[in-house]
């Protein structure tokens, strides 16, 4: 059975989109941009309208209430969006586990938003997202703008939170060496459209 | 009281020549504005004025009635004119003349059967004057109200969509920009409750004083038009600004902007 299963998903932009995810899988997808790999994340998350049949451990989408929906699947964008001014206004619930995943203490909390370097931004944009627990999460791009260092301490506390819950991950990236790490399979998003990668050329990378 | 002359007109109308003259003088460039606003708001006035002298006539209800209608209308109109987003479709000018529909036309209704009490209540020498004070400024404070919530929805989009995808009700996402639009359309009355008889008087008193009722008379009338004033606008506000609120989101609590223009 799988976690989420995604058929003929479209929107105006894109589609029809078939994808299946099993539990504790990451699916990689890649594509030039303005291919609508962002729409398909939003899409899935229920951001934007669509047509299409989604389902999360078989149950429908719009037997979700929404606020229910994006709490299971989690969609981050590229760039967080803050708008307290200590981190700690971003948070509802049990921060502590997830903010030590990330390497930071109970402090982080009292930090001021505006003082955040971008690789702080984003650890703690997805320590946002962790505390609701999601079980698939969308991740765009979500270390397109940090340094090797950031984004490698970021890769694995994804990962590791993916063992720890079993969620399903699907990874929007540019970067083929980072889809090839960390995910099962990899997609390519060509207007609007998903085409699987052979092992070949996965291998390839 | 002393009844001005045509001359005595055309006497205050030298301060807007002047003014225009100014502005023409230092290229302000807004003589022709100043202008055409003053002889617009001239016709207007007059015209208005032949209207309730007819209606004065007739004290007909259905006139009342009719008029009060046509108010609300224009009123409506006015306010989506003056949104710098609008929503599209006619949604918008819906919403705001629904909401100054009920605030307004409640107030007054409340107003002439309950405080005035009148024989007849509907007496348009009551009616019209109070439904248009009470317009007037529900209809300034709507549009502030609308106006900040369509700018603000458009400039913290991001925002609201990252407060979605954590999880949080489309009514959660909008609260704070939902509130802040609501004080900003109902601060306008707030300050010139704060600000009557100490900085300034406030017209209708001023006219009345000027026809010559007695100080504290006027001052009563004031005081019973300004409470009038902030709840009319206050419930108009929220109910616009509410509404708006709530349209700016599908069923499924999506962000659909492209529902404003």
């Amino acid at each position: 059975m799988y976690l989420i299963s995604i058929k003929q998903l479209t929107t105006h932009h894109i589609g029809p989109i078939d994808l299946s995810i099993k539990k504790s899988e990451t699916v990689g997808i890649s594509g030039s941009s303005g291919s609508g790999k962002t729409l398909l994340l939003r899409a899935i998350a229920d951001l934007d309208p669509h047509n299409g049949e989604l389902q999360l451990s078989g149950k429908d989408q719009l037997a979700f209430e929404p606020s229910v929906w994006r709490s299971r699947v989690a969609y981050l964008a590229t760039e967080s969006h803050w708008w307290g001014e200590i981190v700690g206004d971003h948070f509802n619930g049990d921060s502590e586990p997830w903010l030590e995943l990330a390497g930071f203490s109970q402090e982080a909390l009292q930090w001021s938003v505006e003082r955040l370097s971008s690789g702080e931004k984003q650890r703690l944009a997805i320590v946002r997202q962790l505390i609701r627990q999601p079980i698939l999460l969308l991740l765009d791009e979500p270390t397109s703008s940090l340094d090797s260092k950031s984004a490698a301490r970021i890769e694995k506390m994804l990962l590791t939170y993916q063992q720890q819950m079993g969620a399903a991950i699907v990874w929007v990236s540019h970067h083929h060496d980072q889809l090839s790490r960390v995910s099962s399979r990899i997609f390519e998003m060509k207007s609007g459209k998903l085409q699987q990668w052979s092992t070949e050329e996965l291998n390839n990378g | 009281m002393v009844n001005l002359t045509t001359l005595d007109l055309l006497l205050s109308s030298l301060f807007i020549l002047l003014l225009a003259f100014l502005s023409y003088r230092h290229r302000v460039k807004l003589e022709k504005k100043i202008l055409f606003s003053s002889l617009r708001a001239a016709l207007q006035l007059l015209f208005v004025g032949m209207v309730l002298q007819t209606v004065f006539n007739y004290n007909s209800i259905y006139l009342v009635a009719t008029i009060s209608m046509l108010m609300v209308l224009l009123a409506g109109y006015e306010i989506q004119a003056r949104q710098q987003r609008r929503f599209l479709g006619g949604w918008g000018y819906l919403n705001g003349t629904v909401a100054i529909f009920i605030s307004s036309m409640a107030t007054a209704l409340f107003a002439l059967l309950f405080i005035i009490e009148y024989d007849p209540w509907h007496h348009p020498q009551y009616a019209i004057p109070l439904l248009g004070m009470l317009l007037g400024n529900t209809m300034n404070g709507i549009s502030l109200g609308m106006d900040r919530l369509t700018s603000s929805v458009w400039q913290q989009r991001r925002v609201i969509e990252a407060r979605l995808a954590m999880g949080e009700s489309a009514d959660s996402a909008i609260r704070n920009l939902r509130d802040e639009a609501i004080r900003t359309g109902m601060i306008p009355i707030l300050n010139s409750m704060a600000a009557a008889g100490i900085i300034s008087l406030p017209g209708m008193m001023t006219g009345q004083i000027l026809a010559g009722a007695a100080p504290l008379e006027a001052v009563k009338y004031q005081i019973m038009i300004l409470f009038l004033i902030a709840g009319g606008t206050g419930l108009g506000v929220m109910a616009a600004v509410s509404l708006s609120a709530k349209r700016v989101f599908d069923s499924r609590d999506r962000l659909r902007l492209e529902r404003i223009s």
